[in-house]
């Protein structure tokens, strides 16, 4: 990529540190049109080599929410025009009131649950569908897969993880769900086709024959620091970065995470102390959001990579 | 009263052609109010299921026949659709599609990112823009973003795909109620009135509110059937009363020239089977599992 006018500005390369300072950034809140939830915390079942937020069975950093916390965020979203509701961890089905949460919402408007599929007997897959048949609205199941064999997944997701993760799948098949394949792009760009038929091939053999399927870039923060690299000195976003640029691209112009303590102004900058934005979700909607943190920057380069649209190849524009 | 807002202009290359069309009526302020109005949804460049929709429409009583835009896409000639619109002075409300031609921009402002559907839409975009001439092209560069007129007592503002964004999706199992009335609030009207996901529905949003989807005139609406569909407004003691009306024309004609025009027989299976083929990424979960592919 070029340098922007005006060239690169120097920043942190720890790809964790805040970037505080008048300097920096920020991009306001345009409107909420997506609501989202940390429901597990930083809680996971499995403790994957990439995971941005470095989420595992023992990171109680960030705790679930309950019920009634959503509740009232859901409660004040509609005041706020939100349009769909987004539920992520951690793994959100390690949260023992997922269910019910998603009876509440379900009533109010969309979600979607980025989920690993690994904790979803059919008694659980079935309990979804059924939600979802009951409500007007769509419930997504946005499954975290990222590989297409086991060698290839399980490098990344730990030993196990493929092969419980498609037994979760083709339940959420069976039970009538079209779950959005997520993967991490980790083979060169040019690639992407060719891995994007075997996944089909690979579902094709699950009974999934309307395959959805969204690969994403790699965020260069958390457990991928040591995988691969941290960004560099020269990935920030600048002010003159965004001359010309419609900040409509980035998800916090259009969205907000709902934490079990605090609001924060996106998923991925969950653990950023800049991207705290307030107690409530009132007082979070009120302000911009900083783009001084280095994950921006993929935000910047590949637009909502975290929506259920966009971005389906993993490639930087 | 009838009030429109005005589009951009496209670039001088094409305005510089002689419009032939006429103002149609709201181009003026002075048009009366309306009683019962035709919504069209996206032609795609199916001129012949608009002609059966404009006598089935007229036949019914409409006084005002209203097109939500998206002129081009999918089908053949599409200098035919506007030629058709523009004798029948139907005034037409900017779409995506309209606003890309107009501009000679890269691409439909569709929004897609799955390679397959990105390579359809290019297939469909590049043959559209090589086929319109530059008269429609200046003419769809004089088209409002928005329509606001009056039906009967109710105010109904017409858009392509939301209030705030031509290009929005708003999907029946993806829009939630609250959002619809915060727009309809917002926009100080009573009926929201839009196209773009090619998928007819509405919802009641409070006594003489309503967001109502026209769905598209161009293809079906995934349902395995080759009827397509416009809606049919009308005010009826304070309340909006409508209906969807489906029209059948003569589909096998319509594959004819797409294959003699060389368009991709996916879409010519779409028009066929009522099955969608292509452009299936925006789907929501729902929607998309009610389609075959």
């Amino acid at each position: 990529m070029d340098p922007p006018p005006g060239g690169w500005k120097a920043g942190d390369s720890t790809g964790s540190k805040s970037a505080p300072g008048p300097d920096v950034p920020t991009a306001p809140l345009e409107a909420l049109d997506q609501l989202w939830f940390q429901v597990s915390g930083t809680v996971c079942n499995l403790r994957c080599r990439h995971c941005f937020i470095s989420c595992a069975p023992d990171n109680h950093s960030f705790w679930f929410m309950t019920r009634e916390q959503v509740r009232q965020a859901l409660e004040d979203s509609v005041e706020l025009g939100v349009k769909e509701y987004y539920f992520t961890g951690g793994e959100p089905f390690m949260n023992r009131e997922m269910e019910a949460i998603l009876a509440d919402t379900l009533e109010l408007g969309p979600a979607t649950v980025l989920t690993n599929a690994t904790l979803m007997p059919r008694r659980r897959a079935r309990a979804l569908a059924r939600l979802a048949e009951d409500s007007l609205y769509t419930l997504e199941m946005r499954v975290s897969l990222d590989g297409i064999t086991r060698e290839m997944n399980d490098a990344i997701r730990g030993d196990g993880a493929f092969e419980r993760c498609v037994e979760g799948t083709a339940e959420l098949v069976d039970a009538g769900f079209l779950p959005i394949i997520t993967c991490m792009r980790s083979w060169p760009e040019a690639e992407t086709e060719g891995y994007l038929e075997a996944f089909r091939t690979l579902l094709a053999g699950l009974g999934y024959h309307q395959p959805r399927i969204k690969i994403l870039p790699p965020l260069l923060i958390g457990e991928e620091v040591k995988r691969t690299r941290g960004y560099e000195d020269t990935e920030r976003i600048t002010h003159e970065m965004l001359h010309g640029f419609d900040l409509g691209n980035l998800l916090c112009s259009r969205a907000r995470l709902v934490t079990a303590r605090g609001v924060q102004a996106c998923p991925i900058l969950l653990e950023s102390p800049a991207a705290r934005l307030g107690d409530t979700l009132a007082e979070a909607a009120s302000k911009p959001a900083p783009l001084g943190e280095s994950a921006c920057f993929t935000c910047y380069l590949s637009g909502s990579i975290c929506s259920n649209t966009g971005s389906t190849t993993g490639a930087d524009r | 009263m009838i009030a429109a807002r005005e589009g951009d202009r496209a670039p001088s290359e094409t305005t510089s052609a002689t419009p032939l069309w006429r103002p149609g009526p709201f181009a003026t302020s002075e048009v009366p109010e309306v009683k019962k109005v035709a919504a069209f949804g996206g032609i795609y460049s199916n001129h012949r299921a608009l002609e059966v929709a404009i006598a089935d429409a007229t036949g019914r009583g409409a006084d005002l026949l209203l097109c939500l835009g998206d002129l081009g896409a999918f089908g053949p000639h599409p200098d035919r659709t506007a030629e058709i619109l523009r004798q029948a002075e139907i005034p037409v409300v900017r779409g995506n599609y309209d606003d890309s031609i107009a501009r000679g921009l890269d691409d439909c402002q569709c929004g897609y990112t799955d390679p397959k559907d990105n390579h359809y839409a290019r297939i469909s975009y590049e043959y559209t823009l090589a086929n319109t001439s530059p008269e429609h092209r200046a003419w769809m560069g004089s088209f409002p973003h928005e329509l606001r007129f009056r039906l009967g007592s109710l105010e109904v503002l017409a858009v392509h795909g939301s209030p705030r964004r031509m290009n929005e999706f708003l999907w029946e199992t993806t829009t939630p109620t609250h959002f619809l009335d915060g727009l309809v609030r917002e926009a100080g009207a009573d009926v929201l009135l839009g196209t773009h996901t090619g998928i007819h529905w509405s919802r009641p949003l409070g006594p003489g509110r309503w967001y109502v989807n026209a769905g598209a005139l161009g293809r079906p609406p995934n349902d395995g059937n080759p009827e397509v569909w416009y809606a049919m407004l009308e005010e009826v003691d304070g309340e909006l009363a409508h209906e969807f009306v489906p029209v059948s024309y003569a589909v096998e004609e319509l594959a004819n020239e797409m294959a003699d025009e060389g368009l991709p027989e996916e879409f010519i299976e779409t028009i066929r089977t009522g099955w969608w083929t292509t452009c299936l990424e925006v789907l929501p979960g729902k929607e998309r599992g009610r389609g075959r592919h």
